[in-house]
C-alpha cells in the first residue's frame, strides 16, 4: 500500500489494528464501537470549534473583533463555555413535566447523533452502509420535531410552546422540499446507499469531477435542499422557533445548565449532519474537487467541504433578517415545493434525454432552460403584491 | 429577480468581513479595558453631591431638605438631617446633612433628584465601574463617598456646570448686595438713631392716605 493510500485510510487501518487485539467474535462490535466513539468525538469537537468561528465570524462582519480573551485569539473560548455550563444551576421550573423535560435534550442529541451514523466521512469511512441508508437518514431528522415539541410542551411556558409550534410547523413544512429535493439524487444513482451515492460522483471528466452540482437538476436541487436544510436546522433566516426578539429563546427557553448546553449541541450537529448529507448528495462526498488534488485523504476532504459549508451557513446567518411566518409558509408551499416537483421532472428528462440521440449538450440546454423559466416566473408570482418598500401607516403617521 | 438582494447582502457582509481585516477605521468597538471611548456629555448614571472649596463637609451645598428624598421615585435616598447649622456659600446658616445615602442598587438614574434640588446640590455622576463584591453594603453610598467638589463637576459636564456657576455667582451678588443694602440701612439707621435725641421717639405723623377716588 503506499503513503498515499494509507494516510487515505489511516483511521480505517487504526480501527483494524485496535480491533486486532480482542478476540474475533468480539471484533465486529469492538469496530462498531470503535466508529461510534470516533464519531461522538469528532462532530462534538467541530461543534466546539465551530462556536468560536461563528461567534468571531460574526463580530467580524459587524466590524467587531469577537471572542479574544480566552487563550490566544479566544481559541479557548468554547473551553470556558463548556466549564460555565457545566457549572450552572440546572432550573426545572416547578410546573414542568420534569421527565419529559428532562428527556427533549437527550432525544434530541440521540437522534442527530444516528443521522451520523449512515453519514460516509472518508473512502470505506462509514459506520453503517444501509441500503436505504438516505431513508434512514431523513427518518431519524424528522424524530427530531419530537423532541423539540417535547421540550416546548413540558416546559409550561408561553415561549417555550410557541417556539416549538413554530419549530414543527416550519420543520414539517420544509421536510417536503428537503426530501423531494434529494430524491432526484436516488432517482440518477439507483440507488438510496449514501456509499453509492458518493461512488457514482466519483468520475472525473478532464480534471472536473462529475458532482451532481455540476448538472442543471443537481444545482436546482442542492439551492433547493440547502435553503430547506436551513430551515430543518432552525438557522437565520429560518430562525423563528427561536428567535430572540421575540421568543426569548424558543422551545428551550426553560432550559438552564447543560441541558441548555445539549439543546445548543444538538442543533449544531444537526446542522453539521444536514450539511454533511448535502455534501454527500450533491457535492461529491468525500471526493476530491479537481483530480490532481486525489493524493490529498478523503476525510480531509470530507472536512474541509463540511467547514466550508458551516462558513457558509455563518455568512447566511450574519446576513439574513428573519423572516415572517407567512413569509415562511409561502416560500415552502409556493416556492419551494413546485421547484422540487419540477425539478424531478427535469431529472427524468436529463436521464432519458442522455440515452436518446438527443443526448449531451441538448439536455444541458433544455433542462437548464426549464429550470431558469420556472425560476423566475415563481419568483414572480412570489413577489407580486408583496409591498417590500418602507412600510407606510394608515393612522399613525 | 428573486435571490438578488441576497447576493446583494452577502456582498456586503463579505466586504464587511474582509474589511476589518484590514483597516483599523471600519471597527466598531474599542477593546474596552484597555481602551476606553471618553463618555458624551450628557452621560449620567448616579447622582453625587456637590462641594465648593477644598473641605468636604464644609463646602457640602446640600442643606438636607429633604426634597430630593421625598421625590426619589424608588426612594433609594435617605437623608437625617442635623441639629446644628453651618454657614452656606453666601454665608447663610443652613442645616447639613449628617447622613445622606443613596442605595445605587436601587437608584434608577432618572435624575428627578436633580431637576427637584433648589441648592444644585446633587448632580449625575459619570463614574460606571461601580461593582463591588458586597452587593448591599459595597452599594449603599454614604456621605463621603459621594461627595465631590465642583472641580470634579466641571470636569464631567463643562457645560452644565458653567450654568450652574454663572447662576449661583448672580445669586451671590445679588445676597450680598441685599446683605450691603441691609448692612447700610442698619448703618444709615444707626446714625440716624445715633443723631438724633433718643427722647424724640414720636413716630413722624403719617398723613392719612386717601382713599383712591374718594
Amino acid at each position: 500500500m503506499s503513503f498515499v493510500a494509507k494516510l487515505d485510510q489511516i483511521f480505517v487501518l487504526l480501527q483494524h489494528w485496535i480491533a486486532g487485539f480482542f478476540p474475533l467474535w468480539l471484533q465486529p462490535l469492538v469496530m462498531i464501537v470503535l466508529g461510534v466513539i470516533a464519531i461522538v468525538a469528532a462532530f462534538p469537537g467541530i461543534f466546539a470549534l465551530t462556536t468560536v468561528l461563528e461567534r468571531k465570524g460574526l463580530g467580524r462582519i459587524q466590524n467587531r473583533l469577537g471572542p479574544n480573551r480566552v487563550g490566544p485569539l479566544g481559541i479557548l473560548q468554547p473551553v470556558a463555555d463548556g466549564i460555565k455550563s457545566l457549572t450552572k444551576e440546572d432550573i426545572v421550573p416547578l410546573s414542568a413535566d420534569a421527565i419529559v423535560h428532562f428527556l427533549a435534550p437527550l432525544v434530541l442529541v440521540v437522534a442527530v447523533f444516528l443521522g451520523f451514523a449512515v453519514l460516509p466521512i472518508g473512502r470505506n469511512m462509514v459506520l453503517v452502509n444501509l441500503d436505504a441508508g438516505l431513508l434512514f437518514f431523513f427518518a431519524i431528522g424528522a424524530s427530531t420535531e419530537l423532541s423539540i415539541f417535547m421540550a416546548g410542551w413540558s416546559s409550561r411556558n408561553k415561549y417555550s410552546l410557541l417556539g416549538a409550534m413554530r419549530a414543527v410547523a416550519q420543520m414539517i413544512s420544509y421536510e417536503v422540499p428537503l426530501l423531494l429535493s434529494s430524491v432526484v439524487v436516488v432517482m440518477i444513482t439507483g440507488s438510496l446507499s449514501t456509499v453509492k451515492i458518493v461512488e457514482a460522483q466519483s468520475g472525473f471528466t478532464g480534471f472536473l469531477p462529475h458532482w451532481y452540482v455540476f448538472t442543471p437538476w443537481g444545482f436546482a436541487g442542492f439551492a433547493l435542499f440547502v435553503v430547506a436544510a436551513l430551515a430543518e436546522t432552525n438557522r437565520s433566516p429560518f430562525d423563528l422557533p427561536e428567535g430572540e426578539s421575540e421568543l426569548v429563546a424558543g422551545y428551550f427557553t426553560e432550559y438552564s445548565g447543560f441541558k441548555f448546553a445539549l439543546f445548543f449541541l444538538g442543533e449544531y450537529l444537526g446542522m453539521f449532519s444536514i450539511a454533511g448529507f448535502a455534501i454527500t448528495l450533491f457535492l461529491g462526498g468525500w471526493g476530491a474537487p479537481f483530480s490532481f488534488l486525489e493524493f490529498v485523504p478523503s476525510w480531509a476532504w470530507f472536512f474541509l467541504k463540511l467547514l466550508g459549508a458551516i462558513a457558509f451557513f455563518i455568512w447566511l446567518r450574519g446576513t439574513m433578517p428573519r423572516l415572517r411566518q407567512d413569509q415562511l409558509m409561502n416560500f415552502a408551499w409556493k416556492f419551494m415545493l413546485p421547484m422540487a416537483l419540477l425539478n424531478l421532472v427535469v431529472a427524468g428528462a436529463w436521464r432519458f434525454l442522455g440515452e436518446g440521440p438527443l443526448g449531451g449538450w441538448v439536455r444541458w440546454i433544455i433542462c437548464s432552460l426549464v429550470l431558469l423559466t420556472a425560476y423566475v416566473l415563481l419568483g414572480r408570482v412570489l413577489m407580486r403584491n408583496q409591498n417590500l418598500g418602507p412600510r407606510s401607516y394608515r393612522y399613525a403617521d | 429577480m428573486l435571490g438578488e438582494g441576497m447576493l446583494k447582502g452577502l456582498a456586503e457582509t463579505a466586504e464587511n468581513f474582509a474589511g476589518s481585516f484590514v483597516s483599523k477605521e471600519r471597527m466598531t468597538t474599542v477593546q474596552y479595558p484597555e481602551e476606553r471611548i471618553a463618555p458624551i456629555e450628557n452621560t449620567r448614571d448616579f447622582p453625587f453631591l456637590i462641594f465648593d472649596g477644598t473641605d468636604p463637609l464644609a463646602g457640602l451645598r446640600c442643606v438636607a431638605c429633604q426634597i430630593c428624598e421625598k421625590e426619589c421615585p424608588p426612594k433609594c435616598i435617605y437623608i437625617t438631617k442635623s441639629t446644628d447649622k453651618k454657614p452656606d456659600f453666601v454665608g447663610k446658616p443652613q442645616n447639613y446633612p449628617t447622613r445622606f445615602d443613596i442605595d445605587i442598587s436601587v437608584c434608577m438614574s432618572c435624575q428627578i433628584c436633580v431637576e427637584v434640588c433648589p441648592f444644585e446640590a446633587i448632580k449625575m455622576d459619570t463614574q460606571f465601574e461601580l461593582s463591588t463584591t458586597d452587593r448591599f453594603g459595597g452599594l449603599l453610598l454614604d456621605r463621603d463617598q459621594l461627595s465631590r467638589s465642583n472641580e470634579y463637576y466641571n470636569e464631567i459636564h463643562p457645560t452644565e456646570a458653567a450654568e450652574v456657576d454663572a447662576r449661583l455667582a448672580e445669586e451671590k451678588v445679588k445676597a450680598e448686595a441685599k446683605a450691603k443694602a441691609a448692612a447700610e440701612a442698619a448703618a444709615a439707621k444707626a446714625a440716624a438713631a445715633a443723631a438724633a435725641p433718643p427722647a424724640v421717639t414720636a413716630p413722624p405723623k403719617e398723613p392719612i392716605a386717601k382713599e383712591p377716588g374718594a
